[in-house]
C-alpha cells in the first residue's frame, strides 16, 4: 500500500496504525538480515508513537498528514536520545540531546520514525560501501550495491520495509541510490528543507528529501518535511509548495530540454553512459513528448566542470565540518599523553579511509597559497554552472537527464578506485551546485534487468512542474517503482 | 634588560597598535539563545549551538549586529554589508573547532577614535565574532604541558565580540592607555560593551614595534597577549619595546612573533613564531547568510545613539571657554550635565569645574543644577569663602538642600571688611618681624608669610573668612607701610 492510502486508513479509523508499524517491523525482522538498510530499528518506541496515533484517532482527533506511516531516516539526521552514528565509528556512544527539525515535523504529521538507516561514512560515498557498519545491499540484486550515500533509505524503501524515508543529498546521495535502487528520490531546492539537526557534510550544498516507492507518496513526505524553519538561516522564508494537489495536472505545453553535456549524447558531454540508460532516457523524453510537452535537446556546457568544483568545494566544507569531531566533547575519545595526540589518535581510530581522504583534500584546498586555485576557481565554476543553468531556463521549463550512468554495480567494484565512484555522481552535482531541484524517477529496466532512473530538473522552488512531469514518466514506465510487494 | 632607562630609547620610535575585543551586552549569545552571562556554574549556559554538537547551526542574534553597528557609529567607520568566515584551528576551547567570525567584509570598515587631546587614532575594522569558552588545567601547577586534565567551560562560547582593530597610530604605553581608556567608556556610552578588563568582557592584544626615529619603515613587530589591565598594557609595551631597541642594538634582529604578558615576572615570553603561525584557511561561513543593514536601520541606530565621550567634552569645553582635554575628568566623572545646567542657570564655569574636579569625586550625589548654581552665585557674590562653598557642597552631595540654608545652619555669614581689616591690624601689632618681612622680603618671602597671615586669620575665624579678601588688605597695607 502507498503512504497516502496507509494515511488515508488511519485518519478514516478503517486500520490502526499499530498494525501498519507491525506489518513493516515484521518486513524488516524477515528481510533486513539480508539487506542491512537499518543502523537501528527502534521497534519499541515506534510501537508506542502507533498507539499514540491510534488514541488520537479514538478521541477525534486530526492524527496528520502522515497518519501512522513508517518514517525510516538515514543516520545522519539528530534524534533525542537515540544514536546517531553518521555511518562512522567516531559518534560512538553519542545521543543527540535534541530533535532534527524535520523530526519534530514528521511528528506534528503524525509519522511514525521506525529506524535509522545506513549510509556511506558522513555522506561520503555512492555506494553505501564507507558505512563504519558494514555495507547495504540493494533489494533488486543482493550483490549490487544500493548506491549512496543514502544507500539504506533506498534500500529500505525498495524493500518494503517502509513506505517512506528521508536521506541527504550533498551531490547525488539521494538521487543516486533511488535510481539504482528503483524508487523515487528527491532532492529539494537548497533551503526547502531545513538542515537543522542534520550532521553536515558540505553545508552549502547538503539538502533533506524523501524516497518513496511513487512520485504521489514522495509529495506527501516533502509537503511534510518542507517549510520555514527559523533555526537555519539557510532556510527559505515560505512556507511549504503545494505538490499532491498538482501531480494531475500534466506536462502539457511545459518545455523540457535533454541536457547533451550529462546525457551522453553531445559532443562535448562527458562519456560513459551505458547505452541502456541512454535508451531510456530517450524513451522517458518521449512519453513526455507524448503526454504534450515540447521536448528539445539543451545545452548547459559548464556541467561537465560540475565534478571537479564538487570535489573541492564539498571536501572543504567537510573539512571544517568534521573538525569538531575532536574527541573532546561527545563520540569516541582515544586517551593519549595531551590534547593535540589525543585529537589525533580519535581521528585516526574513528574516521575511515574515504572521510580522511576528503578532509585532507579539503584541507589543502583552503591552504594559504592555494585558496585561490582551487576553492576561489571551483567558486567561480559553481557561479558559471548557475549562469547556464539560469540561461537554460530561459527557453526550458524543465531539464532532462540520466540519473545515474549505469545500473547497480556490483559490490566492490569501484571500491579501491575513487575516482571512478565519483563519475557516479556526475549527473546530479550540478543541481547540488546551483541549489536548484532535482529527482529521480524510476523508469523501467537496463539490460541486467536492474532500474534505470532518469532525472528530472527543475530552477529554484520549481518542484510543482518537477512533480507533475515525475508523475507522468510514472505512469509512462506503468505505474509504482520498486520490487516490494 | 628592564633595568634600561629612558634615554637608551632615545633615538627610538616606539609603533603601538591594539586588538581590542569586548563582549558585546546581549541577552543571548551570537549565534543561539543560550544566555550570555558572566560567572554562573561551569556550562550552565550551553545549548546545542554553542556546544557545537553535530547538526547544530548558527542564527545570528539581530542584537548583536545593532550593537555591533553602534561601535562602528561611535568610531566613525563605515558600517558595510559585510560576511561571515570560518577561521579554523582546533582548540578544545573552540566546540566546533573554527571561530566564526568576519575576514574580508567585516561590517565595520575604516574610521577613527580621538584622545582626549585631540589627537585621532585610526581604526582599520571593527568586526563581529564569537567568543570561546575556557579551559582549566588540573595539576601539575594550572599549566597545560604538565597538567593531569583539563576541565572546559563553555559558558563563554559563544557570547558576541567585537574586535576593533587599531592603526599602528600609537606611540607610547600613555597613548595605548588613553586609548584603550577612551575605547571603553565610548563602549560603555553606547551601551555595546560593560568594558570590564578584570572580568575579561575586554581585552587588549598589543602589537609592537620599534624603529629609529625618522624612519618610515615599520620595524617587525610583536604581538603581545594577556595583557588584563591598563597598567599591564603600559608595562608590556615598555618592556617589549626595550627588548626589540637591545636585539637590535646589540646587532640581532626581531622575529615576529605571538609573546605572552607575564603580569608576575614583568616579562614578555615566547609563545609561537612566525613559523608555527596558525594558517587559519578561512573561507565564507555556508550555515550563514551575508549581513546587509538597510540605510534605514543604520539611520535608526544613529539616531538612537547618545551623545559620545568626545562630543562631550567639545560641547563643554565651548560652553566654558576652555580646551577639550581640560573637560575630560567632568566628562569621565559623567557631572557634564550638571555642570552644564548648573552653568546655564548663571553660574561662573570656572568655579563649577573647580568644584567638580576637587569636591565631586564620588558624584553628584543628591546634588541638583539649582543648588550647585545657588551655591556657585553665593561663592562668587562674596558671602561665602571656598572653604565654605566646599563644606556646603559636600552636605549638599550628602542630603540635598537650600545652599542659603544650609550655609546658615553652619553659621557662615560672609564677614565684612572692616571687621577683617581690624583683625589684620591687630595681628600685623601682634607679630612685627612677621610684618617686616612681608613688606620687605623678595617674592618667596612674601608668599611665605601671606600664607601665615591667611592663616593666622582663618584661625580667628574659623574659616569664615575669605582668604582672598584678607590677601587684598595684606597688600593694601603693605603698599601704604
Amino acid at each position: 500500500m502507498s503512504a497516502v492510502s496507509l494515511a488515508g486508513a488511519v485518519r478514516s479509523g478503517e486500520r490502526s496504525a499499530r498494525s501498519i508499524v507491525e506489518e513493516h517491523l515484521a518486513a524488516v525482522a524477515d528481510g533486513e538480515g539480508q539487506i542491512h538498510a537499518f543502523n537501528l530499528v527502534t521497534a519499541d518506541a515506534a510501537l508506542e508513537r502507533a498507539d499514540r496515533v491510534d488514541a488520537v484517532v479514538a478521541q477525534g482527533g486530526d492524527p496528520g498528514p502522515l497518519a501512522g506511516v513508517p518514517v525510516a531516516l538515514k543516520d545522519n539526521m539528530c534524534t533525542r536520545g537515540v544514536p546517531t552514528t553518521c555511518g562512522s565509528r567516531i559518534l560512538d556512544g553519542w545521543r543527540p540531546p535534541y530533535d532534527a527539525t524535520v523530526v519534530e515535523r514528521l511528528d506534528a504529521a503524525g509519522a511514525v520514525i521506525i529506524g535509522k538507516t545506513n549510509m556511506d561514512e558522513f555522506a561520503m560515498g555512492s555506494s553505501t560501501e564507507n558505512s563504519a557498519f558494514g555495507p547495504t545491499l540493494n533489494p533488486c540484486d543482493t550483490t549490487r550495491v544500493p548506491g549512496g550515500s543514502s544507500g539504506g533509505s533506498a534500500a529500505a524503501v525498495a524493500a518494503g520495509f517502509t513506505p517512506l524515508s528521508l536521506g541527504s543529498d550533498t551531490g547525488g546521495s539521494i538521487r543516486q541510490p533511488a535510481a539504482l535502487c528503483g524508487v523515487v528520490g528527491v532532492k529539494p531546492t537548497y533551503g526547502a528543507v531545513s538542515r537543522y539537526g542534520l550532521v553536515a557534510f558540505a553545508s552549502s550544498l547538503d539538502q533533506i528529501g524523501p524516497f518513496a516507492r511513487n512520485v504521489a507518496d514522495a509529495a506527501l513526505l516533502l509537503e511534510a518535511v518542507a517549510g520555514h524553519d527559523p533555526l537555519d538561516s539557510t532556510s527559505i522564508p515560505a512556507s511549504a509548495p503545494d505538490l499532491l494537489g498538482v501531480l494531475d495536472r500534466g506536462v502539457e505545453g511545459l518545455r523540457v530540454g535533454v541536457i547533451e553535456e550529462i546525457s551522453g549524447s553531445g559532443p562535448t558531454g562527458l562519456e560513459g553512459f551505458a547505452p541502456d540508460v541512454q535508451s531510456r532516457l530517450a524513451e522517458a523524453a518521449e512519453a513526455l513528448a507524448a503526454a504534450g510537452a515540447v521536448v528539445e535537446k539543451a545545452s548547459v556546457p559548464s556541467t561537465v566542470f560540475g565534478l571537479s568544483a564538487y570535489y573541492v568545494i564539498a571536501p572543504a566544507e567537510a573539512s571544517s565540518n568534521l573538525a569538531r569531531f575532536d574527541g573532546v566533547r561527545f563520540g569516541l575519545r582515544v586517551d593519549a599523553d595531551n590534547t593535540v595526540e589525543m585529537n589525533a589518535a580519535t581521528r585516526t581510530a574513528g574516521f575511515g579511509d574515504e572521510v580522511k581522504r576528503r578532509i585532507m583534500l579539503g584541507t589543502y584546498a583552503l591552504s594559504a597559497g592555494y585558496y585561490d586555485a582551487y576553492y576561489g576557481k571551483s567558486q567561480k565554476v559553481r557561479t558559471l554552472i548557475v549562469e547556464d543553468f539560469a540561461r537554460a531556463y530561459q527557453s526550458f521549463d524543465l531539464l532532462l537527464s540520466p540519473t545515474a550512468p549505469t545500473t547497480a554495480f556490483p559490490i566492490g567494484e569501484k571500491v579501491d578506485d575513487p575516482m571512478l565512484m565519483y563519475l557516479n555522481d556526475v549527473c546530479t552535482i550540478p543541481s547540488n551546485l546551483a541549489g536548484h531541484p532535482a529527482m529521480s524517477v524510476p523508469f523501467g529496466v537496463g539490460d541486467d534487468g536492474l532500474p534505470v532512473g532518469v532525472q528530472v530538473l527543475a530552477p529554484a522552488n520549481g518542484e510543482p512542474s518537477m512533480f507533475r512531469a515525475a508523475a507522468v514518466l510514472e505512469a509512462a514506465a506503468g505505474g509504482s517503482a520498486g520490487v516490494a510487494p | 634588560m628592564t633595568s634600561g632607562t629612558a634615554s637608551e630609547m632615545d633615538g627610538w620610535e616606539v609603533v603601538i597598535g591594539l586588538e581590542v575585543h569586548a563582549e558585546l551586552a546581549t541577552a543571548t549569545k551570537l549565534f543561539s539563545g543560550a544566555r550570555n552571562e558572566f560567572g554562573g556554574e561551569p556550562n550552565e549556559n550551553v545549548d546545542p549551538v554553542s556546544l557545537g554538537l553535530p547538526g547544530s547551526l548558527p542564527v545570528l542574534n539581530e542584537k548583536a549586529v545593532e550593537l555591533a553597528i553602534r561601535v562602528g557609529l561611535a568610531l566613525n567607520c563605515s558600517v558595510q554589508a559585510s560576511e561571515f568566515a570560518r577561521k579554523n584551528y582546533f582548540y578544545p576551547d573552540m566546540p566546533k573547532d573554527f571561530q566564526i567570525s568576519q575576514f574580508d567584509q567585516p561590517i565595520n570598515g575604516e574610521g577613527w577614535l580621538e584622545l582626549p587631546d585631540g589627537r585621532r587614532i585610526g581604526i582599520e575594522r571593527a568586526h563581529l565574532e564569537e567568543d570561546t569558552g575556557k579551559s582549566t588545567h588540573v595539576g601539575g601547577g594550572g599549566r597545560i604541558h604538565e597538567a593531569s586534565y583539563s576541565l572546559v567551560d563553555y559558558n563563554r562560547a559563544g557570547v558576541p565580540l567585537i574586535e576593533i582593530v587599531g592603526k599602528p597610530d600609537l606611540r607610547s604605553g600613555d597613548d595605548a592607555r588613553a586609548y584603550v581608556s577612551e575605547l571603553r567608556s565610548i563602549l560603555v556610552a553606547i551601551g555595546a560593551s560593560d568594558g570590564k578588563m578584570e572580568e575579561g568582557s575586554m581585552r587588549v592584544d598589543c602589537n609592537v614595534s620599534v624603529r629609529p626615529v625618522g624612519q618610515d619603515q615599520l620595524g617587525t613587530r610583536c604581538e603581545v597577549k594577556n595583557i588584563n589591565s591598563l597598567r599591564s598594557l603600559g608595562r608590556a609595551i615598555t618592556y617589549e619595546s626595550r627588548r626589540q631597541v637591545d636585539l637590535i642594538a646589540s646587532g640581532q634582529e626581531v622575529d615576529q612573533q605571538t609573546r605572552h604578558w607575564n603580569e608576575e615576572d614583568g616579562r614578555t615570553h615566547t609563545l609561537r613564531s612566525k613559523e608555527e603561525a596558525f594558517d587559519y584557511r578561512y573561507f565564507p561561513e555556508p550555515d550563514l547568510v551575508p549581513v546587509a543593514p538597510s540605510a534605514e536601520w543604520i539611520d535608526e541606530i544613529r539616531a538612537a545613539m547618545p551623545l559620545l565621550p568626545g562630543e562631550r567634552r567639545h560641547r563643554l569645553a565651548e560652553e566654558a571657554c576652555i580646551q577639550p582635554s581640560a573637560a575630560a575628568l567632568t566628562v569621565e566623572r559623567g557631572l557634564d550635565d550638571l555642570a552644564l545646567a548648573a552653568m546655564d542657570l548663571g553660574a561662573d564655569p570656572e568655579r563649577v569645574l573647580v568644584h567638580v574636579e576637587n569636591n565631586l569625586a564620588d558624584g553628584q550625589g543628591a546634588l541638583t543644577a539649582d543648588a550647585f548654581a545657588a551655591l556657585v552665585a553665593m561663592e562668587t557674590g562674596g558671602d561665602l569663602t571656598a572653604t565654605q562653598a566646599k563644606t556646603v557642597l559636600a552636605d549638599l552631595v550628602d542630603s540635598g538642600g537650600d545652599p542659603a540654608a544650609v550655609a546658615a545652619s553652619h553659621g557662615f555669614e560672609a564677614m565684612d571688611t572692616s571687621e577683617l581689616e581690624g583683625l589684620v591690624d591687630g595681628l600685623i601689632a601682634e607679630h612685627p618681624d612677621d610684618w617686616e618681612a612681608f613688606v620687605d622680603g623678595d617674592e618667596g618671602e612674601r608668599r611665605k608669610k601671606s600664607g601665615f597671615f591667611v592663616g593666622q586669620i582663618m584661625k580667628a575665624t574659623r574659616g569664615q573668612a575669605d582668604g582672598r579678601v584678607v590677601n587684598e588688605i595684606l597688600e593694601r597695607l603693605a603698599a601704604d607701610a
